[in-house]
């Protein structure tokens, strides 16, 4: 499994870039999209919409199932990734390069893991 | 403690997905719900269903009682046949859908969902009458379905030309496939060209590879039970517990082929005629919004809700978000523009045309 360095982990499957002050990227990792299968749907927050750590923004669809997408952080939606509206796919075949959201105003997190813990906790959920 | 089909170390070694289903361990998917469909839609796939129930029913007054448990007609059918029915309980509500085999005139084998098993063998054997004998064979039995439109080519590998059966629900019996003697019946839930296999349980493995082997050139791939359900909905299939349960009578759900209301007294009969014409129609929606729509959504037109989704989910052929619904029948006109609950959230969709797939000749 592919887990950067410079990311952090929350335990529901999100990745976080903390891209600068107080501006964070937020994503799905490589193990919740092989978990979930292909994606066929992502449903996203506005652009301007408040998040709270631990409380969904969101949520993907494969053919079996949907699961929510968890905000590791508080913040204030930036922007969102467009393109998946129409591609979600893009998450499985680049989960780390594919963000959801661009968060700003960032300034406080789920209790976040560093790549070793969280391969950790995966190789526990296995 | 849930049962293992003959196949269930195969499933596991192959790394499949396993999850328990109906009282067994069956496979969710091998490798992905979206390739094993298209592998079904395209080239050829193969499905362990051992977890389906078989039934005969047997004796020289067997046809009588079939007639009567079951809504369909029989007495017109010739051996080799195959024929759909609902099987319905006194209030005109479905107890589960078969598939009858007329073995001969004395003999019939019914094939039964695996969930209801229990169920329909006792709903049945209360119910027998005159020189008439029941018997589960279903721990015995190994089904496998083969299914897309190149099974014929694989299974022509493996078997005589005159063991294929021929038209669409016809079936041949002991027939040699891979040395294996099978009943091998024009049938699926795919809504594909296919084959269903029923063989001894012992023989699965044996006749599994030979299957996979056969197929390898042609694309062949296992399939779980995740691409069934997908491709049974994109066919617009019924199933069990979703468009129909033991509320909703066969007529309201679109069934009326495999009702046979002329015929003489059947269980159900008086309650079908006595509920009269159905206030309620299956239809078929297609998302016009963005979104995905499943099962148990509530489906608006404006504030007022006119039904329930029974099935719903993104259809990888057609590649769109579909839904099977039980509505009221006024509303039930093509094109009709409906919203359908999912989560808190209101997603269009428009009353489209079943099946959302059909097969090209």
């Amino acid at each position: 499994m592919n887990t950067p360095k410079n990311l952090k982990y929350s335990k529901t499957h999100e990745w976080v870039e903390f891209t600068g002050e107080g501006t964070a990227k937020v994503g799905l990792t490589d193990f919740a999209q092989q978990k979930m299968g292909k994606l066929v749907f992502v449903n996203l927050p506005m652009v301007g919409d408040e998040l709270s750590p631990g409380e969904p923004f969101g949520d993907v669809e494969s053919v079996k199932a949907v699961s929510d997408v968890i905000s590791p952080v508080d913040g204030t939606v930036e922007e969102v990734n467009e393109d998946l509206l129409d591609a979600p796919g893009m998450i499985n075949d680049d989960p780390y390069g594919t963000w959801l959201v661009k968060v700003s105003g960032v300034s406080s997190s789920d209790d976040l893991m560093t790549a070793e813990e969280y391969e950790a906790f995966c190789a526990e959920e296995e | 403690m849930e049962k293992k089909t003959p196949l269930y170390d195969y499933h596991v070694s192959s790394g499949a997905k396993v999850v328990p289903f109906a009282g067994y361990l069956l496979p969710v998917q091998y490798t992905d719900v979206i390739d094993e469909h298209m592998a079904v839609r395209t080239r050829v796939g193969i499905f362990d269903v051992s977890h389906m129930g078989e039934v005969i029913i047997s004796g020289p007054d067997a046809l009588k009682n079939i007639n009567y448990l079951f809504t369909n007609d029989f007495t017109n059918m010739t051996d080799g046949r195959v024929r759909y029915s609902p099987m319905c309980n006194e209030a005109g509500g479905v107890v589960d859908d078969l598939l009858i085999y007329r073995m001969n005139q004395n003999k019939y084998m019914v094939v039964v969902n695996a969930s209801n098993r229990e169920k329909d063998v006792e709903w049945m054997k209360a119910r027998l009458f005159g020189d008439t004998a029941l018997e589960d064979i279903s721990d015995s039995v190994a089904q496998i379905a083969l299914q897309g439109p190149s099974s014929e080519k694989v299974l022509a590998k493996l078997t005589d030309a005159s063991c294929l059966p021929e038209k669409y629900y016809t079936f041949t019996d002991n027939c040699e496939v891979a040395g294996i003697k099978c009943l091998i019946s024009q049938t699926g839930y795919t809504g594909e060209f296919g084959y269903e296999l029923y063989c001894e349980a012992l023989d699965a493995l044996k006749l599994w590879n030979a299957l996979l082997q056969a197929g390898a050139n042609e694309g062949l791939i296992p399939c779980g039970l995740g691409a069934r359900d997908t491709l049974r909905l994109e066919a617009a299939m019924p199933l069990y517990g979703h468009e129909m349960d033991d509320t909703v009578s066969p007529l309201e759900t679109g069934l009326d082929f495999g009702v046979k209301l002329q015929k003489d007294d059947f269980v159900g009969k008086s309650a079908l005629i006595a509920r009269g014409e159905p206030q309620i129609t299956r239809v078929g929606l297609k998302v016009t919004g963005r979104g995905i729509i499943r099962e148990h959504s509530a489906v608006f037109i404006g504030d007022e809700i006119i039904g329930n989704t029974t099935s719903g989910t993104f259809l990888p052929f057609l590649n769109g978000a579909y839904a099977m619904a039980l509505i009221d029948k006024e509303f039930g006109t093509l094109g009709t523009a409906v919203s359908v609950d999912v989560r808190g959230r209101r997603i269009a969709a428009e009353v489209v045309a079943l099946p959302f797939y059909k097969k090209s000749k």
